[in-house]
């Protein structure tokens, strides 16, 4: 009870939530004797990392101040536009046997059901438009279109992932339980299928992340019981079969003898989302340049720390406003791993300054274009799908 | 619950298999605010400037109206820089006027009653909320009426008064209205009341504070002798308002006098500590400093909590007690009993607490 009262008030969930709660951790097992490379923030004094914490806090507080009116328009307009993209693409698609209306139909319903998970549905569920205070689009109030309910969903993400990011052993997003993504990660002979597994994951990613968050890896570890995993699966499910009947069955229905079209387009829809998601999602964290950390770093890692630790953890990807928007602003992740919860249409107009600071702290600041990104997410998971891949001793 | 309505439920809910995980009312929503029933929005249609710092906005609901009876209140909302603000205020329009109508006295300092009164153009869009108060006359009307009202406290009185006018004028044979204010100017209603009582027999007596001083139990004594006879509604600033109570519980009958406290109360610290609050719904921690109102702090942190008129009237924000100590800030009471209902708004932590919100 002590620690709970002498807890510093805080503004984050993500930062407090440590201090609070069990650590969690995850059923993967990692090989001691895989050397790790010294971390890109090795030259960086104790005092150095501090005012780099008061340097990150400044521009935190600064957009935080600047909330206003048109941060409020900003949503409502990309709520009004993804709202009328759906309505615009199921009803096209109610005429789907006729070849322009299938094509416009899909078209707009993938990019609905994007911005319904990445710019709305991520964004808002990490709080960022909370200071709104309106009960409709509110980190505990909004659902998305997605398989997994938005409560799973947060508790992985918001909690586990953005605490503990890139903490090998505590941060299940590494491999997301099914990869080996790092090195230090033991290889075992069914890694040899992850290239396959990468692209089945891609496809479906969204019954990947409903599934994951379900933890069944740790179940069969022996770490979560089973009762506990039955209960959230029977939640997933009853989320999960309204979203199948919406799309398989009822706008199917209203198409009439275009069932089977319309069955069709919402699959390729529900697919191109997923594969766009998965990409967007893997260059995140993945890609050279991005580190893991060990364990034993969480033991009173300072605020300046664990600013560092995000940044050298995160990559960016490269692009115009509409590429930004489409990846829910996610393709500014060194940004939203520093700052979780801040409005996500703020991120462009911060990066510079985030950029500036890693400049001058020495500190790498990864970024590029999507293809070039992805192509090393694949280069390393093919390579890590064979035993070794760690650095070279010399 | 009639036939046409299940069938309108039933349609409603087939609909929400289509939109979900929106609900049918999220995209009316979207379209108009005005037509969704889930936040109901109404439209500014109308200003009357009332007095130099008191306008009345005549409001037209969009699909959902709120039926309220005269004398009661709504919240209305005002999106401030992107925030979402409500504030209670007294309708004063008649339940079955085309427009609802709120009266709005700009609060010097206030952040939101300023904009309402002066800032807030004909088309705006406000949210407004469920109607609600205590402060309304029964069936059937009393026979001798007495009302006592100072500055905006007028605003409840005003629609009995105009509900009364139209529907029974006869009731108005005889009563007494006391109106306070510090200049014949400064009188919201002044004209409408004087009218009033060329047409009913009603009496008003205008109490110019700036000249005559504020209303005391001597005073109306002189001003209405059969005080005592009379079942009383009276509103208006705390210290009338416990003025009169004395009076009442002094020399008269204390169940005879209905009052609207419409002002913030001063809350004191007193006792209450402060300590960590946990929004067991929301699942949000956050400390509350000693005197702060739990809604202050839970706000802070990101809560979404349940807000009304944030000065004790409402009952908006209520949230169940789960587990430690709660002081109201107005009265310096202890509340600590497991499942005690605790208003957000006026309540500060005595310790760690946990509510149900």
């Amino acid at each position: 009870m002590t620690a709970t009262l002498d807890t510093p008030r805080t503004t984050t969930r993500a930062k407090k939530a440590p201090v609070r709660r069990e650590l969690p951790t995850t059923a993967q097992v990692f090989d001691p004797a895989v050397p790790t490379p010294p971390s890109a923030a090795a030259h960086l004094t104790e005092a150095q990392v501090a005012e780099l914490a008061a340097e990150l806090d400044t521009i935190r507080a600064e957009v935080i101040a600047s909330l206003g009116q048109k941060d409020a328009a900003y949503i409502h307009r990309i709520i009004k536009l993804q709202r009328g993209l759906e309505i615009g693409g199921r009803g096209a698609l109610l005429f789907s046997l006729l070849p322009p209306a299938w094509i416009a139909g899909t078209a707009a319903l993938t990019v609905a059901k994007i911005l319904d998970n990445m710019e709305l549905g991520h964004n808002i569920l990490h709080g960022q438009w909370d200071w709104m205070r309106d009960e409709k689009i509110h980190s505990t109030t909004w659902e998305w279109d997605h398989a997994t309910p938005a409560a799973s969903w947060q508790k992985s993400h918001n909690y586990e992932h953005h605490t503990f990011t890139n903490v090998r052993g505590k941060d299940r997003d590494l491999g997301y339980a099914v990869m080996r993504i790092t090195p230090e990660q033991e290889w075992k002979p069914a890694d040899l299928i992850q290239p396959l597994t990468n692209v089945a994951l891609s496809l479906f990613f969204e019954w990947g992340i409903a599934i994951y968050d379900v933890e069944l890896e740790k179940v069969q570890a022996g770490i979560k019981p089973w009762e506990e995993a039955k209960g959230e699966l029977r939640t997933l499910w009853r989320k999960a079969r309204k979203q199948l009947a919406k799309d398989y069955l009822l706008f199917p229905l209203l198409s009439g003898p275009g069932f089977l079209s319309t069955v069709a387009a919402n699959f390729t829809a529900n697919a191109l989302r997923n594969v766009w998601t998965h990409a967007v999602i893997f260059c995140g964290h993945f890609p050279d340049g991005t580190e893991t950390f060990e364990e034993d770093r969480l033991e009173g890692e300072t605020q300046g720390e664990w600013y560092v630790r995000q940044m050298l953890g995160s990559a960016n990807l490269t692009g115009g406003p509409l590429f930004h928007l489409m990846t829910g602003n996610l393709s500014h992740q060194i940004e939203h791993h520093l700052f979780p919860d801040v409005p996500s249409n703020h991120y462009a107009r911060i990066a510079p300054k985030v950029q500036e600071i890693c400049e001058r702290y020495g500190l790498p600041y990864t970024a590029g274009p999507l293809p070039k990104q992805y192509a090393k997410v694949v280069r390393k998971i093919v390579r890590l799908a064979f035993p070794g891949g760690g650095p070279k001793t010399a | 619950m009639g036939v046409l309505s299940s069938i309108g439920q039933l349609a409603r809910d087939a609909a929400a298999r289509f939109t979900q995980p929106l609900l049918p009312d999220d995209l009316l929503g979207t379209l108009s605010p005005l037509w969704s029933t889930t936040q109901p929005h109404a439209r500014v249609v109308g200003l009357r400037r009332e007095t130099a710092d008191t306008t009345t906005l005549l409001l037209r609901p969009g699909v959902r109206r709120p039926t309220h009876r005269a004398g009661q209140f709504v919240g209305i909302g005002l999106q401030v820089h992107g925030v979402w603000q409500w504030r209670t205020y007294s309708v004063t329009s008649r339940p079955g006027d085309e427009h609802l109508a709120v009266t709005v006295t700009a609060v010097p300092g206030g952040a939101v009653s300023g904009l309402l009164a002066h800032r807030t153009p004909v088309g705006a869009l406000l949210r407004i909320g469920p109607p609600a108060g205590e402060f309304v006359l029964p069936e059937p009307t009393p026979e001798k009426l007495l009302f006592l009202a100072a500055g905006s406290g007028i605003t409840p009185i005003m629609g009995m008064l105009r509900e009364l006018y139209a529907t029974r004028p006869e009731a108005l044979d005889g009563a007494v209205v006391v109106h306070c204010d510090r200049t014949p100017a400064d009188l919201v209603f002044g004209l409408e009341l004087r009218a009033m009582t060329a047409s009913t027999g009603l009496r008003l007596v205008e109490r110019h504070t700036a000249l005559e001083g504020r209303l005391t139990g001597d005073a109306l004594t002189d001003d209405v002798p059969d005080w005592t006879a009379r079942q009383a509604w009276a509103c208006g600033p705390a210290g009338l308002l416990d003025a009169l109570t004395e009076q009442w519980e002094r020399h008269g009958d204390p169940d005879a006098l209905h009052i609207e406290r419409f002002t913030p109360p001063t809350l004191a610290a007193d006792g209450a500590t402060g300590g960590r609050v946990a929004f067991t719904t929301s699942g949000i921690d956050t400390d509350a400093a000693p005197g702060e109102p739990l809604m202050a702090a839970g706000e802070a942190a990101g809560a979404l909590l349940p807000s009304g008129c944030r000065m004790g009237i409402c009952h908006t924000c209520v949230g169940t007690l789960r587990s430690g100590a709660v002081r109201d800030l107005r009265t310096g009471d202890l509340y600590d009993t497991p499942g005690e209902s605790v208003r957000t708004c006026v309540s500060g932590a005595a310790g760690d607490v946990e509510i149900e919100l």
